[in-house]
């Protein structure tokens, strides 16, 4: 029988695991994402893409398409009023394809029609001529500059070098290897969709889209169009995740154009196949490092070697190469490096931001690296790790000063505190074996190993960035709201914020103001930024109504406001005895402040890599158990258990969903996530052929938050998003070399790789 | 019956007409454009994601495998019928409470194959939890507060009995 | 596009015979895919779905059981065919997803006839026969000679498959299949294996590795020539790997996206040794 409760609910303050407040509607089906919107007298838009990797445009006929009946417009790179390009970084990518097209999928146009069918039909109709070229697919021929210019802008996108300590410096133990990685997706569940509404007198529109920038589409939307940015709204629609790939722009200017050629309301989505091909995806790499170390296993220097493939166009390639190549030493002391790193043009799929931005590639490789140094000088992979590990005050081998918070050693040590799990038993479930219910093992088939993964991850953005963030705090009859234009993209953001301003104000009742345009940018939601700076926006704002409302409370009160302090739901005179609700203490006033949240500056490389280019770091250790069938090469991660530095947990329920989410990911990476490219072709546009891991995948996943309070971070909270996904992937690989006694030296690791 | 015809489905217990339709269309996308419930979520039109998941006649299925004009015989409950007027269901509350939703994007399919989980097998293992989930992929969680979520449902039906 | 919902077999038997272009549609798993990705119009539908009498499992005396073709795998996964065709249970149990499971079908398996339909090797390593109906004829097919080729089999445009056949042989029996992932995946490669006590013999049939199902007559010879199954004594390490290599040189196996030729024939080879083993352990 229930008793009755004499407990009150504990409110929903930082440090508490409050409830989304979008759940309900989401478990009913009632949210709205992007994708289920609709408007009167809308028609449906679709693109036609190219199916060749590298080709000229001959011709494009529309004529046949515009013919059809329900067709209302056809556009091409003719109909761009604007820029005809657009881009994060460099404006190199067009609206539309216009001589050439670079990469199979690059948009050659787009028609509006009265259905999803018509539109298909009308695509169909299109005539485009192309002369197909071959196409530049090996990144190294780029590095070479053994391929003819692909694009005006040239073949190498950026190249940097990092030049530290000794360069003739080496140690009695070399080892080395050059790492693959292989093109991972974002795989998003909710398709990309938008809906854009003209005004009615055509020179301005409102679009609703699932992003992750706001500010930086309006940016981008406004320059094609040749509309100022104030004509044109950008309001946030339900967003069914994104891990990157919805930086970039993909169908938001095509909607736009649609919609004022057709003087009515256009609706895009994507199918899954076309989103394969609609967004950037994770950067294939090439890896060479060596390291010296002296007979303990102390690094003394690294030499590396990256190569990324950033595919047709630029996106984010030079930042993702940076992040890459400034990460070679991993969470690691070292004086002395020489690192070269390219990223290049190619006509494989553009490539960009995927949660870990760089660091993830790096990553594979300076964690392989350790466990064959400890091999070298007889260590295990612990001792290896921790005889290495960075402290704060060390330098970094671009001449950086380590001035985050830094428990490498810690995350490593309470990582290795966790319990493993019970040994295979000699009755195991054979369901549960590698292969599941494939059932091609018995026991005794099977072998288990351990490996271990330590990582290092920038926060925010880098090179001299200044990625602010942007909050209103209004309260109002002891009710507050906020208004913010930070993308949610499920990571949880519209529950932290109300957690902030319930801690700062004393209110209980918070309310979200849309998100949208009609505020300042909050930047990107990704770079496991949103907490700091977004959080920071947020707390500055509800700071400065605080200190307003103590100033009224004080001039009501004749209390000097120096004196009040929010205690629970109250005001209350910290020397006095005057105390007064929050509710009450607002009657009748309207108190709204706006904020700017920055971070400190950073600054870009110079020509040998030195610089302080990054804004704040956050480490993370994971060690993977991992059940292998040596002869089938067959996977099963059995668990994972890691130790983040986290700084503060906010929210002990939204924290644990990031890092088991994170680690699903990285997870993908090391065992089944590739798309896989042939001669500029992707192979495997579907579900049925880019895997993701399944609940039958899926290990115990077993984690320790530690917090060391971070001094730099308004909240003391650091970015934990990117980090689960980093350290997991070679942590798995490296307990599937444990467990064959055989190198590895890509990923994701196939079952050929594994046992032939 | 031809295209464009008039044909009604039976869909969380009421009538619906479906008019207009091209009868090839699946059932997610007749219930999604012509009967107004966008519950249903679709992420693949292959049956690789669950996104979709809906009851027909009791099994869990994906709607986007199911021409809506071959179900003209079946009672169909989406998510939205499987929510009560008043309040959420014991699932969708631990859902909420457990953590088990970020994006949102596959839960309206989870929750459905969750509640077909329970009602044919009360007691399932840690296995058949994970069996009967295997068919909706969610890419945020990472499943830990999913399983988390079916679990506590589970204890809280426990303790009522 | 006119749809006909059949509640008799009759009547779509009928609708068949009268639309040249009609296609039949059960569970869907297959079908919708190829409409909903535009790779298939159809104009005539004739769905399967409400027809009753395509969803009976039927144990006749000669120790037969017959499993209607539009009995969905969930219901296959379970009694009786989990104590009766274990390897048929356990192949249903790999397709797809839970939602796939309880829509697909046998009759869907055969109809689409890929050789990485994952219930397809069963038939072929129980020698199932298939029955074949138009609404004036019927003809029971063996499955070796049902299907022809990757997509292809003898079925005309006119029959509907109504009814597999699947003996029940006294012996161990077991289905293994190679995926990726350990859910919800296309067969790599994949392998049923019979021990049929009465004749002493063991029957092998590949799936994934060839453009048909292959049932590999050399390797089942040489192992009866070279060792007494009759016994039914265990079988070394160095025997069930021999086997395994004779299994998959009988394979064609080719590269595509999802894996190699050179894995698909040492899977095969794993595949192969390690069911014989289980048979006779």
């Amino acid at each position: 029988m229930a008793k009755s409760s004499t407990v009150t609910k504990p409110r929903d303050i930082l440090g508490n695991s409050a409830l989304r407040p979008d759940g309900a509607h989401k478990v009913q089906g009632s949210f709205e994402f992007t994708s289920d919107m609709h408007a009167e007298n809308m028609l449906w838009g679709a693109t036609l893409r190219s199916p060749h990797p590298y080709a000229k445009i001959v011709s494009i006929d529309t004529s046949a398409a515009l013919a059809l009946s329900g067709v209302q417009c056809v556009i091409t790179a003719d109909d761009v009023p604007g820029k005809p390009t657009y881009g994060l970084i460099s404006s190199d990518q067009p609206v539309f394809a216009q001589d050439f097209v670079r990469y199979m999928g690059e948009p050659v146009a787009a028609v509006a029609a009265d259905h999803p069918e018509t539109c298909r039909r009308a695509l169909s109709l299109i005539q485009v001529v192309y002369e197909v070229l071959k196409p530049l697919t090996n990144p190294e021929d780029a590095v070479a500059g053994t391929f003819d210019p692909i694009h005006p802008d040239g073949n190498v996108i950026r190249h940097q070098r990092i030049l530290r300590g000794d360069q003739t410096i080496t140690g009695p133990i070399v080892v080395e290897g050059e790492y693959v990685i292989g093109m991972q997706d974002q795989a998003f569940l909710g398709l990309e969709a938008a809906l854009a509404i003209p005004d009615p007198d055509g020179l301005g529109l409102h679009l609703h889209v699932a992003t992750q920038w706001l500010h930086e589409d309006l940016t981008q939307i406004s320059a094609c169009l040749a509309l100022p940015a104030e004509k044109i709204r950008l309001t946030l629609g339900g967003v069914g995740g994104a891990f990157g790939a919805r930086e970039d722009i993909s169908l938001q200017v095509h909607c736009c154009l649609l919609a004022l050629k057709a003087g009515r309301p256009i609706k895009m989505q994507y199918s899954r196949e076309e989103s394969f091909f609609g967004h950037v995806h994770r950067h294939p790499a090439t890896i060479f490092m060596r390291h010296h170390a002296d007979a303990d296993g102390k690094i003394i220097k690294v030499d590396a070697r990256f190569v990324f493939d950033g595919g047709a166009y630029t996106s984010t390639s030079p930042a993702v190469l940076i992040n890459g190549i400034t990460h070679t030493q991993g969470p690691y002391k070292c004086d002395n490096a020489t690192v070269d790193g390219y990223a290049v043009r190619t006509n494989n799929p553009p490539c960009g931001a995927m949660r870990g931005f760089g660091v993830v590639q790096a990553c594979f490789a300076h964690e392989s690296q350790m466990d064959k140094i400890a091999a070298a000088v007889g260590k295990s992979p612990v001792e290896i790790r921790l005889i290495n590990a960075m402290v704060t005050g060390d330098p970094l081998i671009t001449g950086q000063i380590m001035e985050s918070v830094a428990p490498v050693a810690r995350c490593i040590t309470e990582t290795g505190a966790i319990p493993l799990p019970e040994p295979m038993g000699q009755s195991v479930n054979e369901l549960s074996l590698p292969g599941g219910s494939g059932l091609t093992a018995s026991r005794s088939n099977i072998v288990r190993g351990i490996g271990w993964g330590v990582s290092m991850k920038n926060l925010m953005y880098s090179e001299g960035f200044d990625d602010y963030a942007t909050a209103r705090c209004t309260l109002k009859d002891g009710v507050a709201s906020l208004k913010f234009a930070t993308s949610e993209v499920g990571q949880g953001f519209v529950t932290l914020a109300p957690q902030i301003a319930r801690s700062v104000l004393g209110v209980d009742e918070v309310i979200l103001e849309p998100i949208d345009t009609q505020i300042g940018s909050a930047g990107s939601t990704s770079a496991s930024r949103q907490t700091w700076m977004s959080g920071g926006a947020v707390d500055g704002a509800c700071r400065l109504v605080r200190e307003r409302l103590f100033h009224h409370v004080g001039l009501m009160h004749s209390i000097d406001p120096l004196r009040l302090v929010i205690d629970g739901t109250d005001v209350v005179d910290q020397v006095g005895t005057f105390r007064i609700s929050v509710a009450e203490a607002s009657d009748g006033v309207e108190i709204s402040e706006t904020f700017e949240h920055h971070h400190r500056a950073t600054e870009e490389l110079d020509e040998n890599g030195q610089g302080n280019c990054h804004t704040a770091f956050a480490f993370v250790a994971h060690r993977a158990v991992v059940d292998v069938d040596p002869e089938l090469g067959l996977v099963k991660v059995v668990q994972i258990a890691t130790a983040q530095d986290v700084g503060r947990v906010l929210n002990p329920l939204s924290a644990i969903g990031q890092l088991e989410g994170g680690i699903a990911q990285g997870l993908g990476l090391a065992v089944m996530e590739e798309i896989v490219m042939k001669d500029g072709k992707v192979r495997n546009p579907s579900f049925t052929d880019y895997l993701l891991p399944t609940a039958l995948d899926a290990p115990d996943v077993v984690a320790v938050m530690i917090e060391e309070y971070e001094p730099q971070a308004p909240l003391g909270a650091k970015g934990i998003g990117e980090p689960p996904c980093i350290s997991v992937t070679p942590a798995i690989v490296a307990a599937i070399r444990n467990a064959i006694g055989k190198n590895i030296e890509r990923i994701p690791v196939r079952p050929q790789d594994i046992c032939l | 019956m031809s295209a464009n015809e008039f044909y009604s489905l039976r869909v969380n217990g009421k009538t619906m007409p479906v008019q207009d339709s091209w009868v090839g269309e699946s059932l997610l996308y007749v219930l999604r454009e012509r009967l107004g419930l966008p519950g249903t979520k679709g992420a693949c039109e292959q049956g690789e994601c669950g996104s979709c998941t809906v009851l027909m006649d009791g099994d869990a299925v994906c709607a986007c495998l199911v021409m809506a004009a071959t179900a003209i015989n079946s009672e169909i409950v989406t998510v939205e019928g499987i929510t009560s007027e008043t309040s959420l269901t014991d699932v969708q509350q631990s859902f909420v409470e457990e953590g088990a939703v970020q994006c949102g994007f596959c839960t309206p399919g989870l929750i459905v194959a969750v509640h077909h989980l329970l009602e044919k097998n009360p007691q399932p293992s840690e296995f058949e939890v994970k069996e009967a989930i295997s068919g909706n992929i969610c890419r945020c969680t990472g499943y830990g507060r999913v399983f988390a979520a079916v679990e506590a449902t589970i204890r809280s039906r426990n303790e009522v009995k | 596009m006119s749809v006909i919902v059949a509640k008799e077999l009759t009547t779509a038997l009928t609708a068949l015979r009268e639309h040249a272009d009609a296609r039949l549609i059960q569970g869907g798993t297959d079908l919708m895919v190829e409409i909903n990705f535009n790779h298939v119009k159809p104009t005539t539908m004739i769905s399967l779905r409400d027809v009753e009498s395509l969803r009976t499992i039927r144990r006749d005396q000669s120790g037969m059981l017959s499993i209607g073709s539009g009995v969905p795998y969930s219901i296959i996964e379970g009694e009786p065919v989990l104590s009766a065709i274990p390897a048929l249970a356990q192949a249903a149990r790999t397709v797809g997803s839970p939602q796939i499971r309880a829509a697909g079908s046998l009759g869907g398996n055969l109809g689409t006839c890929s050789p990485a339909g994952d219930t397809l090797p069963v038939m072929f390593a129980l020698d199932a026969m298939i029955h074949l109906n138009t609404v004036d004829s019927s003809r029971v097919v063996s499955i070796h000679d049902f299907m022809t080729g990757v997509k292809r089999s003898v079925r005309q445009h006119d029959e509907i498959i109504t009814s597999i056949d699947f003996p029940i042989i006294n012996g161990w029996q077991g289905y293994s299949k190679v995926g990726v992932r350990n859910a919800m995946v296309i067969s790599v490669a994949s392998a049923c294996l019979v021990a049929d006590h009465e004749n002493a013999h063991v029957r092998i049939a590949l799936g994934s590795v060839g453009p048909t199902i292959i049932r590999c007559r050399e390797a089942e010879a040489w192992l009866k020539e070279n060792h007494n199954l009759s016994t039914g004594a265990s079988i070394s390490l160095d025997v069930a790997d021999e086997f395994g290599k004779r299994a998959a040189a009988e394979s064609s196996p080719i590269d595509d996206h999802r894996s190699t030729a050179e894995y698909r024939r040492h899977a095969i080879s794993v595949l192969a040794s390690r069911l014989l083993r289980k048979a006779y352990q």
